[in-house]
């Protein structure tokens, strides 16, 4: 009798197709500060922001069933917390992105010890309540610069990492804030889809596909969903605290109502994800782009643009529910992030 | 005497955030359904009555009464075509709907009627006060607060004494056997949120008359009108009048120390109750 090896593998061909793709993707973006205008830099500086913040919706929503509507608060803490380190105490500006993130998730403890007492739809308004308090409370601090917000400090900005070396190379002083920003979100946005990915694979991130598809069940196989809940939670405010530091970095001025804006960091982030395609990681990434093609066309058009999105978000939850991506992924197999482990046979 | 003065104007704010609030209760109490619109809901009531009242210059009580029907055609419209086909037993679908509803509602008004202030003019009436003993009464407030407890009265009377509040009640109960018993739940999920957008519309003529409105503001009312459902207590519409009044009385109260510290007061207070009684003060439904 012959023995056969036998492999355990989850990729797929399709994925290590898309592997290799995506890391020239990533070397292209890095280059991208010589390669492209300074106009589309800030384009693909946003897609990239908002791509982490779909990425951490999406888990919140599509895996752990925390329906947010209140990530603006995180996104706006973020800001605040790196601004203020930039005026009143200046420490290395990756220091202070640091500690946006971490205040933000530790608000983010406080928030969640009300909110969790609320279950579904409910959490959602909770989440903006909070979101609405952390607002009126900062927007009521006169040395934060109250309802008109604050600008970067020149002096922090140019102790940005490698600023001097950008305006060696004959970057303007706000090109080169643009591109550092957009490295450092760059950074963001790989690692945030990888951990996500990694996460997935864990025992943990499995538990937490089975509390999505079936609670009772996955609690009967000794899933701690309470738990699951509360590390993702975590997980998303300090990924999206850092991203509002970042973004805001980048514009060197934030203000309570851009800060904490409902449309721009709740919104466009929730339609992004349904309409790519929520509970998979491929979903936000296509549901970005759809999102930059729409906007380079129709954002002239003002309330019209929202009007279109916000339609498009109601017909793509009635008619497609697993989004653009859950139609392609049914029709052709393709899973570019494979999560299933497969046995192969060697040899 | 200031403070008891405060104190009154809060009870009669309280009655228009329990206009806003009662829709939203009949709607999860009926279907479970959350409306995030529902502001940006009542600002259309606002809009539609304005408009009413503009072009074809009704006395602006007649356009309210115009705007009545018209909010309960919308809202069965509105359920009949498009919420029914989202509810489910995933609470995902009603949510984005419903909030991809109040972005397309306040865009849409931002197009049609600009980002201008407007106001329901109603001739005077709502700068008239009168006095009892050392406090003064406004007439429109007092009038609001009058108003809530008419529709409480009346959401009570159809729950309670109709056969079509038997059905309502039955729906919230458990919609499956109400369906092998041979009502088609989607009828009456119809006819509950037209009637949640008539009480919507109620809200809506005194949101137009007592302050300013613009498009944008129609989200902070959903938040109000949600807090106002909470503090009551799900399923009482008794709790949620009370919810509105002391959301009022907490918002007027924080607005007395320092008018920025108005709304965030109201926030606060919802919170606090929220830790102490996390199924509210009133509660009759068990989710």
């Amino acid at each position: 009798m012959t023995e056969h090896k036998w492999s355990l593998t989850s990729s797929t061909r399709e994925s290590r197709i898309f592997a290799t793709l995506a890391i020239v993707a990533v070397l292209l973006l890095i280059a991208a500060p010589w390669l492209v205008s300074r106009g589309l830099i800030r384009d693909l500086f946003q897609i990239m922001t908002l791509l982490v913040l779909a990425q951490c919706w999406n888990l919140l929503a599509g895996y752990a069933g925390l329906i947010s509507v209140g990530q603006q608060a995180f996104v706006g803490i973020g800001a605040y917390v790196f601004f203020s380190f930039a005026v009143f105490m200046p420490i290395p500006p990756a220091l202070a992105i640091l500690a946006a993130g971490i205040v933000a998730a530790g608000i983010g403890v406080a928030a969640a010890s009300f909110t969790f007492r609320l279950q579904g739809a409910y959490f959602a308004v909770g989440t903006w309540v909070v979101a609405e308090v952390v607002q009126l409370t900062l927007a009521k601090q006169s040395v934060l610069g109250g309802g008109s917000g604050m600008s970067l400090p020149r002096e922090f900005r140019e102790t940005m990492p490698g600023f001097g070396i950008l305006r060696e190379m004959g970057f303007s002083k706000s090109a080169a804030i643009d591109v550092i920003a957009y490295w450092m979100v760059l950074l963001l946005c790989v690692v945030t889809i990888l951990v996500i990915y990694r996460f997935m694979r864990t025992p943990a991130g499995l538990g937490l596909g089975a509390v999505r598809d079936n609670v009772i069940a996955a609690r009967s196989v000794g899933v701690n969903a309470t738990r699951l809940k509360w590390l993702v939670y975590l997980g998303c405010n300090f990924i999206t605290g850092i991203a509002g530091a970042l973004i805001f970095m980048q514009k060197q001025r934030v203000s309570p109502d851009t800060a904490f804006s409902v449309i721009d960091w709740s919104a466009f982030v929730i339609f992004v994800v349904v309409i790519g395609g929520i509970g998979t990681i491929e979903g936000p990434i296509i549901g970005v782009l759809i999102f930059y093609l729409l906007q380079s066309f129709l954002a002239d058009l003002g309330p019209i643009y929202l009007i279109i999105l916000g339609a498009l978000g109601i017909v793509s939850i009635l008619v497609a529910p697993s989004g653009i991506w859950g139609l392609i992924s049914s029709r052709t197999g393709i899973v570019l992030f494979p999560i299933r482990h497969n046995l192969k046979k060697l040899g | 005497m200031i403070l008891i003065d405060t104190i009154l104007q809060g009870v009669m704010l309280g009655g228009l955030y329990a206009l806003f609030a009662l829709g939203l209760s009949l709607t999860f109490g009926v279907m479970r359904l959350v409306n995030l619109a529902h502001g940006d809901l009542i600002l259309l009531g606002s809009y539609i009555i304005l408009t009413l009242a503009g072009s074809l210059y009704l006395p602006p009580l007649i356009a309210a009464l115009v705007a009545l029907p018209i909010m309960f055609v919308l809202g069965w419209a509105l359920q009949r075509f498009l919420l029914n086909h989202a509810l489910h037993d995933d609470i995902l679908p009603p949510l984005i709907v419903t909030f991809g509803l109040s972005i397309l509602i306040q865009n849409g008004l931002l197009a049609i009627f600009t980002a201008d202030s407007r106001r329901l003019s109603l001739g005077g009436i709502e700068a008239q006060s009168f006095a009892v003993g050392p406090l003064n009464i406004g007439v429109l407030p007092l009038m609001t607060l009058l108003a809530a407890v008419l529709v409480v009265l009346l959401l009570n009377f159809v729950f309670f004494k109709t056969a079509l509040g038997r059905a309502f009640r039955a729906t919230s109960d458990d919609a499956t056997t109400l369906t092998l018993m041979g009502r088609d739940t989607r009828r009456v999920f119809a006819i509950a949120t037209g009637i949640a957008l008539v009480v919507a519309g109620v809200a809506a003529f005194f949101l137009a008359t007592r302050a300013s409105i613009n498009p944008s503001i129609g989200p902070a009312r959903l938040i109000f009108a949600f807090e106002a459902v909470i503090i009551g207590g799900l399923g009482s519409f008794w709790g949620t009048l009370i919810g509105g009044i002391i959301l009022g009385v907490a918002q007027t109260l924080g607005g007395s120390i320092d008018p920025e510290f108005q709304v965030l007061a109201g926030h606060l207070v919802f919170i606090a109750i929220l830790f102490l009684r996390p199924r509210g003060l009133f509660p009759r439904a068990f989710d």
